[in-house]
C-alpha cells in the first residue's frame, strides 16, 4: 500500500468506508450536569454497534443552560441504526429505561426535521392516566408524573435517514501505551466536532471486526490487523507495530465525519509518533459496500 | 408595501359585520370592491363605503382606524397577515381565528377569540366576558393559538379552553377558566370567584390568587416543576408578567373534582 508520511507518521493512501444510516438526537436535562451526563451515559451505553446492540448511540455535545429548552443544563445525545423500526424501537427503550428514571431529568428533540419518531408519544403511557398534554406554538410536550416531581419529554424528535455510520482511523503504534495515547488525543480533538459521536468505550475499540467467520458468526476479529498474529496470517501490520486501536465515527452527515477524521487525523499527527502513533490507516472493505468513502488523503490537506 | 387603510368616517346605528374585512378574502380586490362590501346587520342595506374611507394598500395588512363597540367580528376566519385595529370593537373579534395577527388597541366585546384555531390576537384594553368561548351549542372553544390581553376581562374567560394559551394582564371576572378541556390560562392580577369551575383537564396559573377558590380543588403542596419553566419560556415571548407569574415554587391545586379532576391551577405561595 502507497503511503504518505506526516511529520514522521506514515499514513495510508487508503479511505475509511461508510454506510448510509437512520439517526436521531434527543437534548437531555436536569439540575445538574453531572445528572444529565449521567443520563446519558446510561441511555448510550451498550450501545458500541449495531452488530449486537441494536444501535450506535454516544454523546454529541454538552449544552449549557442557555441552550436547552428549560434552562438547564444538557447534552445531546445521538442514536444511530440500520432501520427506521429498529431506531424506534432502541430510542423508545433506552430513554423509557434510562433518562425517565433519572432524578430530575427532562429529554427533548434534539434534531429537526420532517420525519419525526416518537419520544413521548410513546412515554406518556408510564403516567397511566395522569400524564398532561402541553402544547406551545409548535412544540409538544408530555408531563408524567413520577416520585421527584414530572418527567417532561417532548412528544417527538426529528429523524434523517442521511445520516453516516463507520467513518474510522485505525491507529498503529509501536505499544500499547502510545498508540493509546494516540487514539485518546483523537478522540479528544473529535469530541469538539458537532453532529458526530465516537460509540465504543472511551470512544475507542481494540477489536476491529471484519465480515464472516468461519463460524455462524456475522463478524469476527480483523486479524490481519493483529499484531500477535503477524507472520501467521496475511497481515496489514509492518515489524514495527506492537498495538492497533480504531475509532468509529457516526455522524448526522457526511461533511460531519469527514471534520470529525479530520480533527482526529490532525490530533494524531500533531502528538507525533514518539509519544503516540507510527502508522494511521482507515477500514474498508474495498469500496464496494458502501457509498460513502472518506479518503485519507483529503483529509490531510 | 403600504397597509391597507380602513378610516371611519361616520358612526353607524346598526351594528356592523366586519368578518370579510380579513386578508385572504380581500386579496386581489380593488379599493372600489371594498368599498361595496355589504356590511349590514339589520334590513337597512350599508356597506363599507358608506362607513369607511378606504385607502387602497396591501390588503395583507389591514388597519382600522376609529373604530367603535358596534363593529363586530373583527378578524373572523382570518387565516393569515396582519389586521391592527385602532379604538373599540364589538362582540366575536377574532372569532373561528386560524391564523395572522389581530391587534386591537382599545377594548374587545363579548367573546373575542371565541372557537380560535390558531395565530394570536393581542387586546390592549379591557374584554367582556366568555373570552375564547364557544357559542350556544357549540362544544368547545378555543382550540389553538395565543390571546393576550393586556386589561381586564369579563366573567368565564377560557371558557371550555381546548388548546392554546390565553394570557390576561389584567383583573379576571368570576368563573374563569370554566369547563376547561385543555390549554392554558393565565391571569396576572386578582381573579374573581371560582376559577377553573368544573374544569376537566389544562392549567390555570392565578399569579394574583383569587376571590374564592371552589372547595373541589385539592391542595397538592409546593412544587418546582421543570414544565413551568417551559411555559414561562414561551408565555416570555408575549407578556414579562405572565413570564414572572411562573416563578417557582408554585402550588398546585388540582380539580376540578366535581368533574374529571385532571385539571390543575397554580397559585404562588403567599
Amino acid at each position: 500500500m502507497r503511503e504518505m508520511t506526516v511529520r514522521g507518521i506514515r499514513v495510508d493512501d487508503s479511505f475509511a468506508e461508510a454506510f448510509t444510516m437512520r439517526a436521531t438526537a434527543v437534548i437531555i436535562t436536569a439540575d445538574s450536569v453531572r445528572w444529565a451526563r449521567q443520563a446519558a451515559a446510561t441511555m448510550t451505553g451498550f450501545a458500541t454497534s449495531v452488530i449486537g446492540c441494536g444501535c450506535e448511540a454516544g454523546i454529541d455535545i454538552e449544552l449549557s443552560p442557555r441552550q436547552t429548552p428549560d434552562r438547564r443544563p444538557g447534552v445531546r445525545a445521538l442514536l444511530f441504526a440500520v432501520s427506521t423500526g429498529e431506531l424506534q424501537k432502541q430510542l423508545q427503550n433506552r430513554v423509557g429505561q434510562c433518562v425517565l428514571t433519572t432524578p430530575g431529568s427532562a429529554c427533548y428533540s434534539g434534531l429537526a426535521g420532517n420525519e419525526t419518531l416518537k419520544l413521548g408519544s410513546a412515554l406518556r403511557f408510564f403516567g397511566d392516566g395522569w400524564q398532561i398534554s402541553k402544547r406551545f406554538a409548535d412544540k409538544h410536550y408530555w408531563r408524567v408524573p413520577v416520585m421527584d416531581g414530572e418527567f417532561v419529554c417532548e412528544a417527538t424528535t426529528g429523524l434523517t435517514k442521511n445520516a453516516v455510520g463507520g467513518g474510522n482511523l485505525l491507529i498503529m503504534g509501536r505499544s500499547a501505551e502510545t498508540t493509546l495515547a494516540a487514539a485518546e488525543a483523537a478522540v479528544k480533538a473529535i469530541s469538539a466536532v458537532p453532529d458526530v459521536i465516537t460509540p465504543f468505550p472511551g470512544g475507542i475499540v481494540r477489536s476491529g471486526s471484519k465480515v464472516g467467520s468461519k463460524y455462524k458468526a456475522s463478524a469476527s476479529t480483523n486479524e490481519a490487523y493483529c499484531p500477535t498474529l503477524r507472520g501467521a496470517v496475511g497481515t496489514a501490520l509492518d515489524r514495527e507495530v506492537g498495538s492497533v486501536l480504531e475509532i468509529v465515527i457516526d455522524g448526522l452527515s457526511a461533511p460531519a465525519v469527514a471534520a470529525a477524521m479530520r480533527a482526529g487525523l490532525a490530533a494524531i499527527v500533531k502528538l507525533g509518533p514518539k509519544r503516540g502513533a507510527l502508522r494511521v490507516g482507515a477500514g474498508n472493505y474495498g469500496g464496494k459496500l458502501g457509498p460513502h468513502h472518506f479518503h485519507l488523503r483529503d483529509l490531510l490537506a | 408595501m403600504k397597509p391597507l387603510v380602513l378610516a371611519m368616517r361616520i358612526r353607524s346605528e346598526q351594528r356592523l359585520d366586519l368578518s370579510p374585512l380579513v386578508p385572504h378574502r380581500l386579496d386581489g380586490t380593488t379599493a372600489g370592491e371594498i368599498a361595496r362590501l355589504a356590511l349590514q346587520t339589520t334590513r337597512h342595506p350599508i356597506t363599507l363605503g358608506d362607513v369607511f374611507r378606504v385607502s387602497a394598500g396591501d390588503p395583507r395588512h389591514i388597519r382600522i382606524e376609529g373604530a367603535t363597540d358596534r363593529l363586530d367580528q373583527i378578524g373572523q376566519d382570518m387565516a393569515g397577515g396582519e389586521n391592527v385595529v385602532e379604538g373599540d370593537v364589538g362582540k366575536q373579534a377574532g372569532r373561528s381565528m386560524r391564523g395572522g395577527r389581530l391587534t386591537i388597541r382599545g377594548n374587545a366585546g363579548h367573546w373575542a377569540a371565541s372557537g380560535m384555531r390558531g395565530g394570536q390576537i393581542e387586546i390592549t384594553g379591557a374584554v367582556g366576558d366568555r373570552l375564547g368561548g364557544p357559542l350556544a351549542g357549540e362544544t368547545a372553544g378555543m382550540r389553538g393559538g395565543v390571546v393576550v390581553v393586556r386589561g381586564n376581562v369579563g366573567e368565564r374567560a377560557g371558557d371550555r379552553l381546548r388548546r392554546g394559551t390565553i394570557i390576561v394582564e389584567g383583573r379576571a371576572g368570576a368563573r374563569a377558566g370554566s369547563r376547561m378541556i385543555a390549554g392554558t390560562l393565565i391571569l396576572c392580577r386578582r381573579a374573581g370567584p371560582l376559577p377553573g369551575y368544573l374544569m376537566r383537564r389544562g392549567t390555570i396559573v392565578l399569579a394574583g390568587g383569587c376571590d374564592e377558590l371552589s372547595p373541589t380543588f385539592i391542595d397538592c403542596g409546593m412544587h418546582d416543576l421543570v414544565a413551568a419553566r417551559l411555559m414561562a419560556a414561551f408565555v416570555g415571548e408575549h407578556s414579562r408578567a405572565a413570564a414572572s407569574a411562573f416563578r417557582p415554587p408554585l402550588r398546585r391545586f388540582a380539580g376540578d373534582m366535581a368533574v374529571l379532576g385532571k385539571g390543575e391551577i397554580f397559585a404562588p405561595t403567599q
